[in-house]
């Protein structure tokens, strides 16, 4: 159909497409100029050409909402090649504490402001989510940009994402389930089995990922690229068919693969990731009513800020815990600021519920804000004055 | 030597020298290496000073090996008496270029043995008689002083 001539409806998509793809080919540039992420910028395009917006994509609406399915499957498969099954390992025997800190100071703030919000108790435990998970992009790019990556408190800062990203592996599934709903029962019934598969997948992949990844390494890049892709969907709809989200599947897959193939997906796929994930992240702001952007740019601003001094104290907490002196925390807890994909990827789970646009807009808001405040205050983390009684602490120690 | 995994970056090692300076090396996880200057007022904090390649690692390893290897045949000379390590580079010109260690005769002629050939970045230890030498090698041999003296002059005239 698309490939006979004279198809004006193909014609109009590829232009449309094409369009679209260019102007954010502008804006990841003026992201790398700026030092911040994508994220944002796609964010702020999308709602210029979604409902209510500048510019109307009709044609390609239908190609553009199927492409950003693949892109958070291809986003959550590559923040789970981020770490190797070692470092997850030795994440979890090292990391609890500061990850229950970190749970527990940041994702509060965001539950109780839905709740104060009137919002249903499972948006608001959403909100939760949003404000919870540093973005391990932006961090992980900040700290190398200002050459921090050999600093003390830094393996504290990557500790944490690890934790975070094993978190998520809970959560997600969790909260799909709760989505999905039903009486009491049946949603019981549809965590237990969430998290039972989620363990299991879990386990499998933390044991056997091993003989998965040389099984799957050989061959050249074409059947590996066809392979991961195929396994990642696969994975991913029989996932989202036991009510345990697609997107959590394609992330077990990811933490799944190690070795050869770890670095041979990161090769290959990251290019299909950053197509693939911009449209996503298009997709998600296209949804959200400007309108209600305006309504929750109080809150949004609001709860930034807040959970900007909350990761900071996060921050302090664990980089004290490997013994970083007082401009280390702050450095630790600066570089935590920034909350992006994985926010966007737990709203976008909502989109459903009754609150799910204000939900939606509110957490496009608070990325928006976050992904600029955390990198420049990263940036200028030294500047930032540490009482002088916490400053006397290390002498102490 | 301590050792430090950076999830998602690499590795870091540092140590401290014996002045003081805590340095490190930082190991990504394409190979990239960067060395690493830790601040003395503040040993949180430190500088990259450079950034290497795989390539420009070697070269660099390379560099700060062979002044390791000539303190180690210092040591291992003071440590026993009379005997002497000497490292004979074999010219083009060389009689022994082409000929292998059996038929040079080197033991029987000078009573020193050749303890390891170095060929381009590779070293062979310990090779038998039926090594084959040739030009830009490098010999490493043990033996008495009067011994090396002959052997020097086998492999040179």
């Amino acid at each position: 159909m698309l490939i006979a001539a004279g198809s004006t409806e193909a014609a109009l998509a590829f232009v449309e497409i094409g369009a679209v793809a260019l102007g954010l080919a502008v804006l990841a540039r003026l992201a790398g100029r700026l030092g911040i992420t994508a994220v944002p910028l796609y964010l702020i395009a999308g709602l210029a050409l979604g409902e209510g917006g500048a510019v109307q994509l009709d044609v390609s609406e239908s190609f553009i909402s199927l492409t950003a399915e693949i892109g958070v499957l291809l986003l959550l498969f590559a923040l789970g090649l981020e770490y190797s099954e070692v470092e997850l390992r030795e994440g979890l025997r090292t990391g609890v504490p500061p990850g229950l800190v970190d749970m527990v100071l940041n994702a509060l703030p965001g539950v109780a402001l839905g709740l104060l919000l009137g919002w249903e108790p499972l948006a608001a435990v959403l909100l939760g989510g949003v404000t919870w998970i540093s973005s391990s992009g932006v961090v992980s790019k900040v700290l190398a940009d200002l050459g921090r990556l050999g600093f003390r408190e830094t393996p504290a800062v990557l500790n944490l994402l690890v934790i975070e990203d094993l978190a998520m592996a809970i959560y997600l599934p969790v909260v799909a389930a709760l989505i999905v709903g039903g009486s009491l029962a049946t949603t019981m019934t549809s965590v237990g089995i969430a998290v039972a598969v989620v363990s299991v997948i879990l386990l499998a992949a933390l044991r056997l990922g091993g003989p998965f990844s040389r099984g799957l390494a050989g061959g050249s890049d074409e059947s590996f690229l066809l392979a991961v892709f195929g396994i990642i969907l696969l994975v991913a709809g029989v996932a989202q068919r036991l009510d345990v989200s697609g997107a959590i599947g394609a992330f077990l897959v990811g933490l799944a693969l190690s070795g050869e193939a770890e670095r041979r997906s990161v090769r290959l796929i990251s290019p299909l990731r950053d197509l693939f994930a911009a449209t996503f992240f298009l997709f998600f702001s296209f949804q959200i009513d400007p309108a209600d952007l305006f309504d929750t740019a109080v809150p949004a601003l609001g709860l930034a800020l807040v959970t900007t001094c909350t990761k900071i104290v996060t921050g302090w907490f664990a980089a004290a815990r490997v013994g970083a002196g007082p401009r280390g925390r702050v450095r630790a807890g600066t570089a935590l600021v920034a909350r992006g994909e994985f926010s966007i990827v737990i709203a976008a789970l909502g989109a459903g519920l009754v609150d799910g646009s204000r939900l939606g807009a509110l957490a496009a808001g608070y990325v928006l804000l976050t992904a600029i405040i955390g990198p420049l205050a990263a940036r200028f983390a030294d500047r930032i004055p540490v009482p002088a009684r916490l400053a006397r602490e290390r002498a102490a120690a | 030597m301590r050792e430090t995994k950076l999830p998602g970056v690499g590795v870091r090692h540092d140590f401290t020298t014996g002045d003081g300076q805590d340095v490190g090396v930082l190991v990504h996880r394409d190979g990239r290496r960067e060395i690493l200057i830790y601040d003395a007022a503040d040993p949180d904090v430190c500088s990259s000073l450079v950034s290497l390649s795989a390539p420009d690692t070697r070269t660099l390893s390379e560099l700060l090996g062979a002044s390791q290897v000539t303190e180690a045949v210092a040591t291992v000379q003071q440590e026993i008496e009379g005997l002497a390590i000497e490292w004979f580079p074999i010219g083009s010109g060389s009689p022994a270029d082409g000929y292998s260690i059996g038929d040079g005769a080197y033991r029987t002629k000078t009573g020193a043995s050749i303890v390891a050939v170095i060929r381009g970045d590779q070293s062979v230890p310990a090779p038998g008689p039926e090594f084959t030498l040739v030009a830009d090698d490098v010999i490493v041999a043990v033996g008495t002083t009067d011994g090396l003296a002959t052997m020097r002059d086998l492999l040179h005239s």
